[in-house]
């Protein structure tokens, strides 16, 4: 018997490199001993990714892409279907835990300086993957065919429409129709099922192998891979499995208890993953009272609503996102934990956060004057954060670092 | 015996050349899928011109019809409504109808309609495409005392007046779309071509 088992071994090697990739990335991948928990959300955003595909096959199923039939085929899969409301529940609570875990795990970048040389490169496919999912989410938030769906899918596209001299054009070609209609539902369900998940796939692999090249940040910011034994071994590295494995797997486990009692408890969360509007069906004559966007994109959507002028709003809100492309050049402090830098980064963190929060809270709320003006103090607070980051990193005094990691 | 000799430059060309012309041969290709993604022959069919008879509009009434899958609104005003919109010229950003996109220039008027009392236009907010509503009475309490009649978008707060030209500070940048259109007889219009003799 184990005559065999090792010839098949052998069969396998000698054609793929099973052995050496095992060992590449898992048994004597080393990765820093100090990784804390907000090293969980990594691999917490490949298994909610998981969930997504496995779900969203699942709803491919029974789904039926048209404006006549959308609507009717969601109320279907929830009645009907034999476990399909818990299919589609997981799916549609998935979209929002998603945002949760890729928040969170900016955060931490943000924490640790994560951004900061030599991982510039993993943090700029970060950044094309949380654009992707943006849009990925946006897409799928169309298909049930409500009238925050439709509305939703009005608003942002009319957004292209404000580019100048090709934007009504551009609208149009993104509609395939003079309103949102049939045939925007179409090639939303076909972007939303086949090509952003490829490209998301795409992206999650360079994100990894980048990652692999330069290895793991952690909670002291200090480069392992400069401190080596003999073997040529980081002396603060682990290898990342058994431990690290083992690690995301408890992480999973709490993860997987919070997001079944959403699911089982509170699928709609109170209008934040599933909006009250949506249940009725989409009609293009009559607007919605309210809309607003889900509670992830609200942040920027006060953004875009704080400005008065409708270009510079969508220059804004589009400059919201693609600053984070620019920060690891922004950032010039020479540490890149929040453990060993000065006062100012700090607080420049922490007001960031509250203002980002708040813009999120504003975004959901109906724009009157003492909303618009908060929103505008939260958007220049947000984009004060980025721009005056090489002035305050400059200038604030960082602590010695250690010598390896504690 | 051939030469060992390498000619780079030669081969620099080449690799130019030929990537060139795979550029040339991706672009065809591309083409195709980009457009197939315009509006198709149906959804432009669907865009063909509406037959509206008006005859039975009541003053103040507002009729919402469909074309091209937009609402168009057809309104009718009377002489006291007209006078009340030369009353708020001051408070609008384009009184003049002066950014020509918004309207057809046969609609480029102090009433913005080929008929001073009949209003067409298409019921899509200029800001970000929510569909207003009509507000026709005076000075309701949500919208003041100034408040003379016209559209108010509740996405945004935008405001529009009777002849929907938007007031000056509000999200919205332009007056609402006049649509072609012509009369085919009095009280038929045809909304979607231009009038014949325009």
């Amino acid at each position: 018997m184990r005559e065999w088992l090792h010839l098949g071994k052998e069969w396998i090697e000698s054609r793929f490199p099973l052995k050496e990739f095992w060992e590449d990335h898992l048994v004597k991948y080393y990765a820093p001993k100090n990784l804390n928990f907000w090293y969980f959300f990594g691999s917490l955003a490949m298994l909610v990714f998981g969930i997504q595909v496995i779900t969203g096959i699942f709803l491919t199923m029974n789904y039926k892409p048209t404006a006549e039939t959308a609507f009717a085929s969601v109320e279907y899969i929830m009645r009907d279907v034999n476990w399909g409301w818990l299919i589609r529940y997981m799916h549609s609570t998935g979209a929002s835990f998603f945002f949760v875990v890729i928040y969170l795990h900016m955060f931490r970048a943000f924490l640790y300086g994560s951004y900061k040389k030599p991982r510039e490169l993993l943090w700029l496919f970060g950044v094309m993957l949380f654009l992707l999912l943006m849009a990925e989410a946006f897409m799928g938030y169309l298909l049930p065919w409500g009238q925050m769906s439709y509305w939703g899918a009005q608003v942002i596209i009319s957004l292209f429409g404000a580019i100048p001299v090709i934007g009504n054009e551009l609208a149009l070609w993104i509609r395939g129709d003079f309103v949102v209609a049939d045939a925007t539902l179409n090639r939303f369900f076909a972007f939303h099922v086949i090509a952003f998940p490829l490209l998301l796939i795409a992206l999650v692999a360079f994100h990894l192998i980048a990652l692999h090249r330069v290895g793991s940040n952690n909670p002291d910011g200090i480069e392992i891979k400069e401190k080596k034994n003999a073997q040529g071994i980081p002396l603060d590295g682990i290898p990342f499995h058994p431990y690290f494995t083992l690690k995301d797997m408890l992480g999973a486990i709490v993860f997987l208890m919070i997001f079944s009692a959403v699911v089982f408890y509170y699928p709609e969360m109170g209008g934040w993953f599933l909006e009250k509007d949506n249940f009725v069906p989409a009609d293009p004559l009559k607007t919605p009272e309210h809309i607003t966007p889900l509670w992830y994109f609200t942040p920027y959507y006060a953004i875009l609503r704080a400005v008065p002028d409708k270009f510079l709003g969508v220059v804004l809100m589009g400059a919201a996102i693609a600053v984070l492309f620019v920060v690891p050049w922004l950032d010039r402090s020479p540490v890149k934990s929040i453990r060993y830098r000065g006062p100012i980064y700090k607080a420049a963190l922490a007001i960031f956060v509250v203002s980002f929060i708040a813009l999120g809270y504003l975004g959901t709320v109906a724009a009157t004057p003492i909303a618009t003006t908060f929103s505008r103090i939260g958007t220049i607070i947000y984009f004060a954060f980025f721009l005056l980051m090489p002035v305050y990193t400059k200038y604030d005094k960082p602590k010695p670092l250690p010598d390896r990691v504690r | 015996m051939s030469e060992d000799i390498v000619d780079h430059r030669k081969r620099r060309i080449l690799t130019a050349a030929a990537t060139v012309v795979g550029g040339i041969g991706v672009a065809y290709v591309a083409t195709p899928f980009i457009f197939s993604m315009e509006p198709s022959a149906k959804a432009q069919a669907a865009g063909a011109p509406i037959d509206v008879d008006v005859s039975k509009l009541q003053v103040g009434q507002l009729l919402t019809v469909e074309w091209r899958g937009k609402p168009v609104w057809i309104l009718r005003r009377n002489q006291e409504m007209l006078d009340r919109m030369q009353t708020i010229a001051g408070q609008l950003r384009d009184p003049g109808s002066d950014e020509l996109s918004q309207q057809p220039h046969y609609a480029k008027n102090e009433y913005r309609s080929i008929k001073p009392d009949i209003m067409v236009m298409e019921g899509i907010c200029t800001h970000l495409g929510c569909a207003p509503t009509y507000r026709p009475e005076l000075a309701p309490a949500d919208l003041g005392s100034e408040w003379k009649g016209g559209f108010f978008c509740p996405c945004h707060g935008s405001r529009y007046d009777l002849s929907g030209r938007v007031y000056a500070g509000v999200p919205a940048p332009s007056n609402l779309k006049v649509p072609p259109y012509r009369f085919v007889t009095d009280t038929r219009i045809l909304i979607g071509v231009d009038p014949e003799r325009a």
